[in-house]
């Protein structure tokens, strides 16, 4: 389990790497100067800029600069906000994108699979095509429908949910933006849950299970859900780079002062220290949940730990 | 078992088996004679039908690609036109404006069908391109295997943890917003899922005895590749073609949502539905109509796709 | 209808089971063999139902080994799950299927859970996909305990690793903490059985448990029936289509072909002389060691008919060297031909001569083989 951990590990730091290249070169291979902008500047102040952000320097040597910081974990300085560093931003917005992230997740997981599993065990009558007609609807709807949609119907015509903004420690302020954030996720989680468990209940050892005299609710709980759980958790990894992606635009909709919000604002301002520094995030982050992912399905599945 | 002495009852260790009935038509054109693929098509085509549900998805995108086609050009409105006098209006018969107009008086039919046209135009060819690097990549990763195969795969390892909606945000961001740079990102990205099926199936394949039988007669690696496993992929390749268009539709329209795509005053779903989302409070219908058209397109293409896996799959009747 | 064999009453009596499937099941699966399908054969029952077991009776006694014999298609699986209530869905159920007096097929499924496993148990084909390969061993072993018996926790390992030791698995201790894929075949085999007879049922069916194993191991997993048999008198229901088996292992035989018993017997003779066609055809397909090399290998002309397609009558007519006209008209209904031995034949007379319907080619197949 150990060695299988490590494989992982090594496969992960080409790939941060990769990513965090990338984003160096796009920095610097954009036309322009990052300081491109309406205002002309004085030649001094100009060289006065270059030198602190090392513009001046060669670019191997600002690469290699840009890696040492990156391992610790600098991320730079803003460029639209002077004297604020890339990070204090993310760690301003962070407590925002856990919170609608994490609940987003939770509901899709435990929703969908809830559905997915019962859709399953009443296979062929209507509590199972109603359900997943609903799935795949839920897929169907991008998350830019759903949220505004969501807010004429709750916020403008019904008057029951505020229609965004953030007010912290307000439950009724989250309610809108994760269930936008999470519907299609819970089509998706609930077609596959279906589709595994199945599978999973027409399997040669479910029969043996039978044949052995175990009560149904026992089969379902001890036999049947691990094996059903492994296309799920090999679908967490790309389900959680989904729902990064989902929250900029939930954030931007709702207003929520989330790292989604202010990556929008950074496109628009050509700040492209934070565009960038968010970019790396993103991928970090994708990176560990694809990791985390990996451990769980080896934790499931006893025949993928041996190699 | 060892040979007894005569006399003593000889273990008959001999199946009492007959030859078996022919299988079940295998799931692929070309394991059979070619005379018979055509008729695994038009079986597939005939399993399909016979669903009422994909018959209705595929009536309604036939519907909605005439639509697109036919409409702009028989409207006597364009899409980038004012007309002040009309603005914002909701639908009405009056001037046949059915879909009624955008906040400069444009008709939104004609927008909301000029969108429809961006869309399926670069949900179709952003697809037909990913379809194509993918089974590529797959197909020959999983038939020459070894480092080869080790090599690709850990690339699409790789670039799968890539955040691709960020990534492209930035390249727009840094090099402009242009139809042509939304068409290579988009198919850039797509194309992993397509190469990871297709080398699994490409995998599964190589072990059957009639690639063995193709090897033995002399037929070696392009030859191989293009006129044995390929044609064998068609049907999952079909499938998940059918799904990769919805998914692409998706990613043009969020990106166009985010102001990204597409340049006004031409229209696509997504940039029809952010504009309509900003007004959404005093002129639903601005909403309404492009996110009603984009999610039906997205729900037709996922049913279609879905349809079409279980008419191949010969174990789901 | 057959007697037991011993005066006691028998463990297990069937009489008269019928199982069927919905015609859809099948439609799918078998296009080419309905095409083929002779005219004027019955055609699918007004409820479209395709039956794959046909009327069976059987009884079995405590210990004894009864073998079935027969192709794949001959209902010989459906028969064994039948009696579980195992069948897929859709499946149908006719008839009765008593064990010790308590009628099981119309049970619902809380209560047929306390004779599955704990009075009759059940082994498959095929060992690599009948354990979960996400529990260990000892898991699958002991919840059969502690589910039937409330044995604890502590308790039922201990029982778990001295029921492998029964099946001659070294270092219990070991496998029982390890997962299915970690062991061999043969290994996975003898743990099956394991968890079968962990709670001391007294009949076990037997599904093929040695087809997919090799040669060397089968011989193995025969033998440890043959002692489990010895030590703990259990009956046991061995499905098979390898004469070799039945002939190692079976006290009694009964023979299915297309869905019905055909013939029934003790095992010797069986053997010595059978007195329906197709058991006799299948003896004589055996290549023999002794007298010359034959010109060719013998076999049944034909095919096994498709479930959809039953003739009408004998379903064996159509292959049959001997079949006279009644046979094509009217089932044959199974009688007494000897003490113990039962046929379902028309045709009386002795076996080895060509009959009167003979065809050219059955006595060709008669003369290219050997003469019994």
């Amino acid at each position: 389990m150990l060695r299988y951990t490590l494989r992982r590990l090594i496969i992960a730091v080409p790939t941060l790497l990769l990513i965090a290249t990338l984003a160096f070169a796009l920095l610097h291979a954009a036309p322009g100067g990052p300081f491109d902008s309406d205002k002309r500047m004085l030649p001094a102040i100009q060289r006065a800029i270059e030198a602190r952000y090392h513009l001046d320097e060669p670019l191997w040597r600002q690469y290699v600069r840009y890696l040492g910081e990156l391992s610790r974990g600098d991320l730079g300085p803003s460029f639209q906000y002077r004297d604020t560093s890339v990070n204090q931003i993310i760690a301003q917005g962070l407590p925002v994108d856990a919170t609608v992230g994490l609940a987003a997740l939770a509901l899709a997981l435990l929703v969908g699979g809830t559905v997915g599993v019962s859709a399953a065990l009443w296979h062929g009558t209507r509590w199972d095509h109603a359900p997943m007609a609903l799935a795949a609807v839920g897929i169907s709807v991008p998350v830019f429908v759903v949220a505004p949609l969501l807010i004429l119907v709750f916020a403008v015509a019904l008057h029951w949910l505020p229609p965004g903004d953030w007010v912290a420690g307000s439950p009724s302020h989250l309610v809108l933006p994760v269930v936008a954030l999470a519907l299609p996720y819970i089509g998706y989680v609930a077609r596959l849950m279906r589709g595994s468990t199945l599978e999973v209940l027409a399997s040669p050892f479910i029969r043996s299970a039978r044949a052995k005299g175990l009560p149904s609710r026992l089969i379902l709980w001890r036999h049947a859900l691990r094996p059903a759980l492994t296309p799920l958790v090999s679908y967490l990894g790309p389900a959680i780079a989904g729902l990064v992606t989902g929250s900029i635009v939930v954030e931007s909709v709702f207003g929520l002062p989330g790292i989604g919000r202010f990556f929008i604002t950074a496109a628009l301002n050509r700040d492209y220290t934070l565009l960038v520094g968010i970019t790396v995030l993103y991928g970090a982050f994708i990176i560990l949940c694809n990791l985390l992912a990996d451990l769980c399905y080896a934790w499931i599945d006893p025949r993928v730990r041996l190699r | 078992m060892s040979a007894r002495p005569a006399g003593e009852r000889i273990p008959m260790s001999v199946p009492l088996q007959r030859p078996a009935a022919p299988e079940p038509p295998a799931a692929s054109p070309s394991s059979v004679p070619p005379a018979r693929a055509g008729a695994f098509w038009r079986l597939t085509l005939r399993r399909l039908a016979a669903q009422p549900t994909t018959r209705v998805a595929a009536a309604l995108l036939a519907m909605i690609v005439i639509g697109c086609l036919v409409i702009p050009w028989l409207s006597p409105y364009d899409y980038y036109t004012p007309h002040f006098d009309l603005l914002s209006r909701g639908p009405m018969l009056a001037g046949a404006h059915l879909f009624g107009t955008d906040p400069l008086g444009r008709d939104l039919l004609v927008r909301v069908m000029w969108g429809c046209r961006i869309s399926l135009a670069v949900g179709v060819a952003a697809s037909l391109v990913s379809v194509l690097i993918g089974v590529a990549w797959g197909a020959i990763a999983g038939y020459v295997g070894g480092w080869l195969d080790s090599t690709m795969m850990r690339a699409v390892d790789v670039l799968y943890s890539v955040p691709f909606v960020p990534f492209v945000i930035v390249l727009t961001v840094l090099f402009g917003r242009s139809l042509w740079l939304l068409f290579v990102a988009i198919g850039a990205v797509s194309w992993l899922d397509i190469a990871r099926i297709v080398r699994g199936q490409t995998l599964s394949l190589k072990q059957r005895e009639f690639i063995e039988a193709a090897r033995v007669a002399g037929v070696r690696g392009v030859d191989m590749i293009s006129r044995h496993i390929v044609p064998n992929l068609l049907g999952i390749v079909a499938v998940y073609a059918t799904l990769t268009i919805p998914a692409v539709i998706l990613f043009e329209a969020l990106l166009s949502f985010l102001g990204l795509g597409v340049q006004s005053p031409m229209a696509s779903l997504g940039s029809l539905v952010a504009d309509g989302a900003s007004d959404m409070q005093a002129h639903p219908h601005l909403l309404i109509v492009p996110a009603a058209l984009l999610s039906l397109i997205i729900y037709c293409f996922n049913y279609l796709g879905d349809g079409l896996r279980d008419a191949l799959d010969p174990r789901s009747r | 209808m057959p007697d037991p064999s011993a005066a006691p009453e028998p463990l297990l009596q069937i009489r008269a089971l019928t199982v069927s499937y919905p015609a859809g099941a099948h439609a799918g699966a078998l296009p080419a063999a309905r095409a083929t399908a002779r005219p004027g054969a019955r055609p699918a029952r007004a409820e479209a139902h395709l039956e794959v077991v046909r009327g069976v009776d059987l009884d079995l006694a405590a210990g004894e080994i009864l073998g079935i014999a027969g192709e794949s298609g001959s209902g010989k699986t459906q028969l064994l799950l039948a009696i579980l209530g195992l069948c897929g869905a859709g499946a149908r159920l006719r008839g009765s299927v008593r064990y010790r007096g308590e009628e099981l097929l119309a049970l619902p499924a809380a209560q047929l859970n306390r004779t599955r496993g704990a009075r009759i148990a059940m082994v498959f084909q095929d060992p690599a996909t009948a354990l979960n390969p996400y529990l260990t061993i000892g898991r699958q072993l002991t919840e059969v305990l502690r589910v039937h018996r409330g044995v604890g926790a502590r308790a039922a390992e201990r029982r778990a690793g001295a029921m492998l030791e029964a099946v001659h698995i070294a270092d219990a201790a070991r496998h029982l903490r390890q997962y299915p894929h970690e062991l061999s075949g043969g290994m996975r085999q003898r743990v099956t059985l394991a968890m079968a007879l962990i709670a001391e049922p007294q009949v076990l069916l037997a599904d093929e448990p040695t087809t997919s194993l090799d040669v060397t191991v089968q011989s193995q997993i025969l033998a440890l029936l043959r002692e489990l048999r010895e030590r703990t008198r259990v009956a046991i229901v061995l499905v098979t289509h390898d004469m070799g088996v039945i002939a190692e292992l079976a006290d009694r035989v009964a023979v299915m072909y297309a869905g019905t018993l055909i013939e029934q017997a003790p095992v010797e003779a069986l053997f010595a002389g059978p007195r329906h066609p197709y058991s006799e055809a299948l003896q004589r397909c055996v290549p023999r060691l002794d007298g010359p090399p034959p010109q060719r290998l013998a076999s049944i002309p034909g095919q096994p008919p498709d479930p959809a397609a039953l003739p009408p009558g004998c379903a064996f007519a159509p292959r049959c060297a001997y079949r006279l006209e009644v046979c094509e008209r009217s089932a044959p209904p199974l009688v007494q031909a000897a003490p113990r031995h039962w046929k379902a034949c028309h045709y009386d007379e002795p076996l080895g001569r060509p009959g009167p319907a003979a065809s050219a080619a059955a006595a060709a197949t008669l003369a290219a083989g050997e003469v019994p």
